[in-house]
């Protein structure tokens, strides 16, 4: 068991499809200041870095080199971590094992991507075995799209449900002055928008953004001294599945399924429904808002339609999930996560303006990557 | 810092500089896969004989399709080899109707495709690779699916199967 850790900044650009006013490096420094600025803190407070991005989204490898100057890395230890769709937590982790170890008492954790730099799903597709499996896989969207079309026929659930979780996701993003896109949305816009792969519609999948997000942990002694009400760290949990697509058990989600699993224990979360405040899930597609569900433990397998039907997860409902808009609503790769554990510790910390759920105690952040593991962070209002 | 605000579109700089985009032109350039004795010996078999060739573990008795030296799982060498059926069970699909790069030739991907998930008969895993039935409507998880070879000479890859087809 590690030294107590809490979040003590939060700091996120404005994210859109393409940030031409600035080069990969101002955004990072955008992130870093209003990070700075959210924890009252200036460069010298920071005693490490770590900072996580897809190098192949933008073809220019070695950021924690080149981005040193807007970074603020300058004579300071740096990490640079990658690791899919999961950067942003893996990132957001090592930050955490940097304080939690006693080695470090303020550490900066930074994820960032210029998606529109790119192709993205051309640089996506190459993560999949070039031999064997990626002819046939289709970015991030198609193993999500089968997944789902396992989900329907065992269980029931339906096109319209996902559309609900959509509908749910991009409402609330209009709270969200970062969000990238912000649209007031029906299920019969996402119904009829067009069929990216089937069952997955235009508006029920992630957009590729362009945007940064820092967040800043520290040791519990200076979390207690700096920051009048940190997020603390109380569980934090990876588990990654994969050797061959094929080989995923995939009418389930066993890594968050486990992962959570794990977490919970360690958090003493013995019914997540109820304990939970809020969620910021990482969601790449509305149908991942239905399925997953189960692999959450919210619910029996099988369960998540009629949760979703009964609106158990809108800001009104039982668990509050993604008030921030989530994933389909804003998804610059390498901070995706990032922005999930840094929107959780925001919700705890009472500082999510207009987003602000009521009252959080304690919040679940999870990311996503691969196919198809999964990252899980549980911050919490009081010391763990 | 950033001259970003609130989605306002900007093209210049606050002292009036047009904000830039340099363009890398078309980049190209060769990688050499090393299959080992596994894939080698699996793609072989597709080309030359028209099997499906998995291994087995062991311990926990899993026939993985495609083979691969160990299993990840129980970590331990796999060296029973084991002939699989051309012919299995969809397990998940998607028909895919976005074009997108494909990351092996630059052009654009051609679509519709079916993406198809078997089981083939005495495995364990599933095998990726595709349908000629692109209408959803017309395709259900659990119904069977069995290979159409390439004609001969066929390709050392996943297309020495043309794709996969309903077996009516």
């Amino acid at each position: 068991m590690g030294n107590r850790v809490g979040v003590i900044g939060v700091g996120q650009t404005h994210h859109a499809a393409k940030r031409l006013d600035a080069s990969g490096v101002e955004l990072i420094a955008e992130a870093v200041t209003r990070a700075l600025d959210d924890a009252e803190l200036t460069i010298d407070q920071i005693d490490a870095v770590v900072i996580g991005n897809m190098d192949h989204f933008e073809n220019i490898n070695y950021v924690d080199m080149w981005a040193t100057d807007g970074l603020g890395s300058f004579m300071k230890p740096v990490f640079k971590v990658t690791t899919g769709g999961t950067t942003g937590t893996t990132v957001g982790m090592c930050g955490y094992y940097h304080a939690a170890s006693g080695l470090f008492d303020v550490v900066l954790a930074v994820g960032w991507e210029k998606n529109s730099e790119s192709d993205t799903q051309a640089a996506i597709a190459t993560c999949a075995n070039p031999v064997l499996e990626r002819d046939p896989f289709a970015g991030a969207i198609g193993p999500l799209a089968t997944e789902y079309s396992m989900y329907m026929k065992a269980y029931g659930a339906t096109e319209e449900d996902a559309a609900l979780v959509a509908t749910r996701d991009r409402n609330n993003a209009l709270n969200n002055p970062y969000a990238h896109n912000r649209m007031a949305c029906t299920v019969e816009d996402v119904m009829s928008s067009p069929m990216l792969s089937y069952p997955i519609k235009f508006l029920d999948m992630c957009p590729r953004s362009d945007g940064a997000c820092a967040v800043i942990f520290a040791s519990e002694e200076k979390a207690k001294r700096l920051c009048p009400r940190p997020a603390w760290v109380h569980a934090s949990v990876v588990r990654h599945d994969y050797t061959h697509f094929g080989d995923l058990e995939w009418q389930w989600m066993p890594t968050l399924e486990r992962g959570s699993a794990a977490a919970y224990k360690i958090a003493g979360i013995t019914d997540p429904l109820k304990q939970f405040d809020v969620a910021e899930l990482y969601l790449p597609a509305s149908t991942c808002g239905v399925k997953w569900m189960d692999s959450l433990w919210f619910c029996d397998k099988g369960g998540a339609p009629e949760l979703i039907r009964k609106n158990t997860f809108g800001m009104d409902g039982v668990l509050p999930i993604n008030p921030s808009g989530g994933v389909i609503s804003t998804n610059p790769i390498g901070a995706t996560a990032l922005i999930r554990v840094g929107e959780a510790a925001w919700q705890i910390m009472g500082k999510a303006g207009d987003r602000q759920v009521p009252d959080v105690n304690k919040a679940l952040a999870t990311g996503f990557g691969g196919c198809s593991w999964s990252d899980i962070m549980i911050l919490g209002a009081d010391l763990p | 810092m950033g001259i970003y605000k609130n989605k306002r579109k900007i093209t210049h700089t606050p002292d009036g500089y047009e904000l830039m985009t340099l363009e890398s032109g078309p980049v190209e350039y060769d990688f050499n896969w090393h299959l080992g004795a596994y894939w080698s010996k699996f793609l072989a078999e597709m080309r030359d004989n028209k099997r499906f060739m998995g291994v087995k573990c062991p311990e926990c008795d899993r026939v993985f399709i495609p083979p691969r030296e160990v299993c990840g799982r129980c970590y331990v060498a796999m060296n029973e080899w084991v002939e699989v059926g051309e012919e299995g069970e969809l397990q998940g699909f998607t028909v895919v109707r976005f074009p997108y790069i494909d990351p092996n030739t630059g052009g654009l991907m051609q679509v519709p495709y079916t993406a198809v998930w078997i089981t083939l008969d005495g495995a364990d895993t599933r095998f990726m690779h595709f349908c000629d039935e692109h209408d959803e409507s017309k395709l259900d998880v659990g119904m069977r699916l069995r290979a159409v070879w390439e004609d001969e000479p066929r390709p050392t890859s996943i297309h020495a199967v043309r794709y996969f087809e309903k077996i009516e």
